[in-house]
C-alpha cells in the first residue's frame, strides 16, 4: 500500500452527515475493470449539474458551481473535512480509489462506516475521527480562512492548525504500522502460511463438511 | 466468567492468529464472488504471482450487470447491450476459468443474486465465516454464520491467504418478542429497527436479532432482516440456530453428506449465544407495535408507519439532523405534514437480496392476485431473486397471478436495486421498492425510492400510491412471516 507518513494538505469542508458510497462513486462507474481513473467522477451527482455516463470527457460537463470542491478556494485539497457516518452503505473500494484519484489523501469526520474504513486504509487514506466539536470547530476555521491547511504527522498522531493549536489523534497501532512503512499486507499474512496451514488441518478434522474436496 | 454470545463463538472459531494489538487474522470458509467488485482482485493476484490458497472456497456468478428481460438473456452475455457492463461479467467467467473457481454463469438456472444464491444452494452453512465483497454479504448471518461484506484489496487478500485481517466487534442484541400483525413482515420489522437505531447506530458491533418473533420467522424472513444489518451500520447481522435453520439446509446441493450430517447438526445446535453471554448494548422492541414501514427520505433510518406522516424537519434533534432532512424532502420532492398514503408512484420494484426469495414473492401474489395495476403506475416488476426462486414461483403460478395484474415479470438479478444494468428510475421518478437503500440516484439518476415489504409494494402497485395492506378487504389472506 501506499505509505502516509505525514502531510500539510489543503481542506475542503463536505457539510454533510451520512454520505453515502453511492455519492462518493456512482454504481454506473463501478462497470470498470480497473482500480484508477475514477477522480474526475468522485460526488459525481454532486459536482456535475448532468448525469454522469462511464467513458465520458469529464472537462465538458457542466459543473455545479454550489458544490464545494468545485470553489476555486479549495482547489488542490487533499485533506477532506466530513460529517458523521461517512462512508456509510456499500462495501464499493471504488469509494476510496475516486478519493485517492481526485488527491485527497486524509478524511476527518466524527465517525465512518466499517467497511469504508477498511478500504480506506487499504489505499494508504488516512481517516482521523475526532469529537463531533472539534470537527465543528474546524468546518468554522476552514469555511472562515481561505487556504486553511492542516499539518498532519501520523507518526505523532497529531494534526496542527494553522494557528499553532495540536489536536491529537486515536490510529489503531497496526492500521498505523502498515501505513508508516507502507506495507504488503498480503506479503504480511503468507508469511503465516504454517500457522494458516495448521489451523486450517485442525479446522477440516472438527468440522470436514466445510470442506468439499475433502 | 460470563457466558459467549454467538458472535464470540463464531470468532473463537476462526481465530489463526492474534496480535497484541488487538488484530488478528481469521479464516475464511466461503467467499462469494461477483463481477463488480472482483476484477482489480483478481489482476492484484496476477500481478503478483499469486493463486488462489483454496479453490473449493469460493463460488461466483454475475448478478450486478445482467440484463433481467428474456429477450435480451436469452443471448447469453452477448445479450448484454452495455459494452462495459459486458466486459465486465466475460472478465469474471475469464477469471473463475484462469483461476478455476465454480462459477454459476448468466444462463445457468442457479445462477442469481449472490446472497439468494448461496444459502439456496447450502453453500452458506451454520459456523461458517462467509466474505464478499458486497456490505449485503449480511444476509448469510441468519444461518448464525459470521458474514460480512469486504472490500475489493480484502477480496484479494482473502483469494490468496484464505485469512482476513480483522478487528473483533462489539456484541449488540435486539431482541423483538411477541408476535407480529397480519401484514406485517421480516422487512417491517429491520425497517422499524433502523429507525429506531438509525443509519450509524450498529457501528463497530455484530448484531445479533433474537426474540420470539425472530424464531417464529423463516429463513427468507431471517435472511431479509440481517441483510439489512448494515444500513443500521452493522457489518454483521446474526440469528441463532434453531430446527428452521436445520430444516433449510437438508438435502441441498452444498450441505453436508448424509454421512456428516449428524455430526454437522451437533456442531450447529452450539452455534447460540450462552444465557449469561454480555452484550455490549441490547435493543428491545415489541412486535405487536410494529406496523407496515415506508422510508420517506434519503437514508433507510428516514422512515415511518404507512399511517404516519412526513416528517418536519424543524422537530429534528439537532441541525445537522435538520439540514440532512431538508436536503431529502427537496430531493425527495415531498413536504413535511403530507401523508404517506397520499404519495402517488410511478414504478414499483419487486427483488433484490433483500427481498427477491420465494417468500417474498408469495406475499407480493397474494396481493396482488385478482387485482389490477393501477393506470398510473408506469412499471411494476418482479425480478426473482435466482433461476431456481423463478422456476419454483412459475410451478407455483407466481408468475400468472403477476402477469395478469399487470406487473413484468423478470429473469434474475440485482436489477433495479442498484440500476447497473438498464433496469432503472428516471429524474424525478418515485419507486415503491422491496431494496434496500434509498440514497439519493440509487435506482438511476435524480430517481426516487420508497422501502417497503413485498406485500407493500404489491400493494402499493394496485393502488398507486401507498396504501396501509392491513386495509385491504381480504387482510386475512395475508400471512405472516411465518
Amino acid at each position: 500500500m501506499k505509505k502516509f507518513e505525514r502531510l500539510n494538505g489543503l481542506v475542503a469542508p463536505l457539510d454533510r452527515a451520512n454520505v453515502d458510497t453511492d455519492l462518493i462513486i456512482p454504481k454506473q462507474f463501478l462497470k470498470s475493470i480497473k482500480r484508477t481513473g475514477f477522480g474526475p467522477n468522485l460526488f459525481d451527482e454532486l459536482r456535475y449539474l448532468d448525469e454522469g455516463f462511464p467513458g465520458q470527457d469529464a472537462s465538458s460537463r457542466p459543473l455545479n458551481p454550489d458544490f464545494v470542491l468545485n470553489q476555486s478556494r479549495y482547489q488542490g485539497a487533499q485533506v477532506l473535512l466530513a460529517r458523521r457516518n461517512f462512508g456509510c452503505g456499500s462495501s464499493r473500494e471504488h469509494a476510496p480509489w475516486a478519493l485517492d484519484d481526485f488527491g485527497f489523501r486524509v478524511v476527518i469526520a466524527p465517525s465512518f462506516a466499517d467497511i469504508f474504513y477498511n478500504n480506506s486504509f487499504k489505499n494508504g487514506i488516512l481517516l482521523i475521527t475526532l469529537d463531533e466539536a472539534t470537527v465543528e470547530r474546524l468546518f468554522q476555521e476552514t469555511e472562515a480562512n481561505e487556504g486553511y491547511r492542516l499539518d498532519i504527522d501520523l507518526e505523532a498522531q497529531t494534526i496542527t492548525t494553522p494557528s499553532g493549536e495540536v489536536i491529537a489523534f486515536e490510529a489503531d497501532p497496526f492500521r498505523k504500522h502498515c501505513l508508516l512503512e507502507g506495507l504488503d499486507d498480503i506479503g504480511l499474512t503468507l508469511e503465516q502460511s504454517g500457522a494458516i496451514r495448521d489451523f486450517e488441518s485442525r479446522h477440516r478434522a472438527a468440522q470436514p463438511w466445510l470442506f468439499r474436496d475433502a | 466468567m460470563a457466558g459467549q454470545t454467538l458472535y464470540d463463538k463464531l470468532w473463537t472459531q476462526h481465530l489463526v492468529t492474534s496480535r497484541d494489538d488487538g488484530s488478528a487474522l481469521i479464516y475464511i470458509d466461503r467467499h462469494l464472488l461477483h463481477e463488480v467488485t472482483s476484477p482489480q482482485a483478481f489482476e492484484g493476484l496476477r500481478l503478483a504471482g499469486r493463486k488462489p490458497w483454496r479453490r473449493d472456497a469460493n463460488l461466483a456468478t454475475p448478478d450486478h450487470n445482467v440484463p433481467t428481460t428474456l429477450k435480451e438473456r436469452s443471448a447469453g452475455n452477448a445479450g448484454i447491450l452495455d459494452d462495459v457492463s459486458r466486459i465486465q461479467v466475460e472478465t469474471l467467467d475469464a477469471n473463475c476459468e484462469s483461476f478455476d473457481i465454480e462459477e454459476f454463469r448468466i444462463n445457468d438456472e442457479r445462477q442469481g443474486i449472490v446472497h439468494v444464491v448461496g444459502p439456496e444452494q447450502g453453500a452458506t452453512l451454520p459456523g461458517m465465516t462467509v466474505v464478499c465483497g458486497d456490505s449485503h454479504t449480511a444476509t448469510h448471518g441468519a444461518f448464525a454464520a459470521l458474514s460480512h461484506g469486504i472490500g475489493t484489496s480484502e477480496v484479494e487478500h482473502v483469494l490468496a491467504t484464505q485469512c482476513l485481517i480483522a478487528q473483533k466487534m462489539k456484541n449488540m442484541q435486539v431482541r423483538v418478542e411477541g408476535q407480529l400483525g397480519l401484514g406485517v413482515t421480516a422487512k417491517d420489522i429491520v425497517l422499524a429497527v433502523i429507525g429506531r437505531i438509525g443509519t450509524a447506530g450498529g457501528t463497530g458491533y455484530a448484531i445479533e436479532f433474537a426474540g420470539s418473533a425472530l424464531r417464529d420467522l423463516s429463513m427468507e424472513g431471517r435472511m431479509t432482516i440481517c441483510n439489512m444489518a448494515i444500513e443500521a451500520g452493522a457489518r454483521v447481522g446474526l440469528v441463532a440456530v434453531d430446527d428452521t435453520t436445520i430444516e433449510y439446509l437438508r438435502g441441498r446441493p452444498y450441505a453436508p453428506s448424509a454421512e456428516q450430517w449428524p455430526a454437522a447438526v451437533d456442531a450447529w445446535c452450539e452455534l447460540v449465544s450462552d444465557d449469561d453471554a454480555h452484550f455490549d448494548k441490547v435493543v428491545e422492541l415489541d412486535a405487536a407495535e410494529i406496523e407496515p414501514q415506508v422510508t420517506w427520505g434519503t437514508s433507510p433510518e428516514m422512515v415511518v408507519n404507512v399511517s404516519a406522516t412526513v416528517p418536519d424537519p424543524a422537530e429534528a434533534d439537532d441541525e445537522t439532523v435538520a439540514r440532512g432532512m431538508t436536503r431529502a424532502l427537496e430531493y425527495m420532492g415531498l413536504e413535511a405534514g403530507q401523508k404517506m398514503t397520499d404519495i402517488q408512484l410511478d414504478k414499483v420494484f419487486i427483488g433484490s437480496c433483500t427481498n427477491s426469495r420465494i417468500e417474498d414473492l408469495r406475499e407480493a401474489a397474494k396481493v396482488a392476485q385478482g387485482r389490477k395495476v393501477a393506470d398510473n403506475i408506469q412499471l411494476a416488476m418482479v425480478v426473482p431473486g435466482s433461476g431456481l426462486v423463478k422456476r419454483l414461483a412459475e410451478a407455483e403460478g407466481l408468475d400468472k397471478i403477476f402477469v395478469e395484474a399487470g406487473f413484468e415479470w423478470r429473469e434474475p438479478g440485482c436489477s433495479m436495486c442498484l440500476a447497473m444494468n438498464a433496469d432503472k428510475l428516471g429524474a424525478g421518478e418515485r419507486c415503491a421498492s422491496t431494496s434496500n437503500r434509498n440514497f439519493e440516484g440509487r435506482q438511476g439518476y435524480g430517481g426516487r425510492t420508497h422501502l417497503v415489504s413485498p406485500a407493500m409494494a404489491a400493494a402499493a402497485a394496485i393502488e398507486g400510491r401507498f396504501v396501509d395492506v392491513r386495509d385491504y378487504d381480504d387482510a386475512s389472506a395475508l400471512t405472516k412471516s411465518a
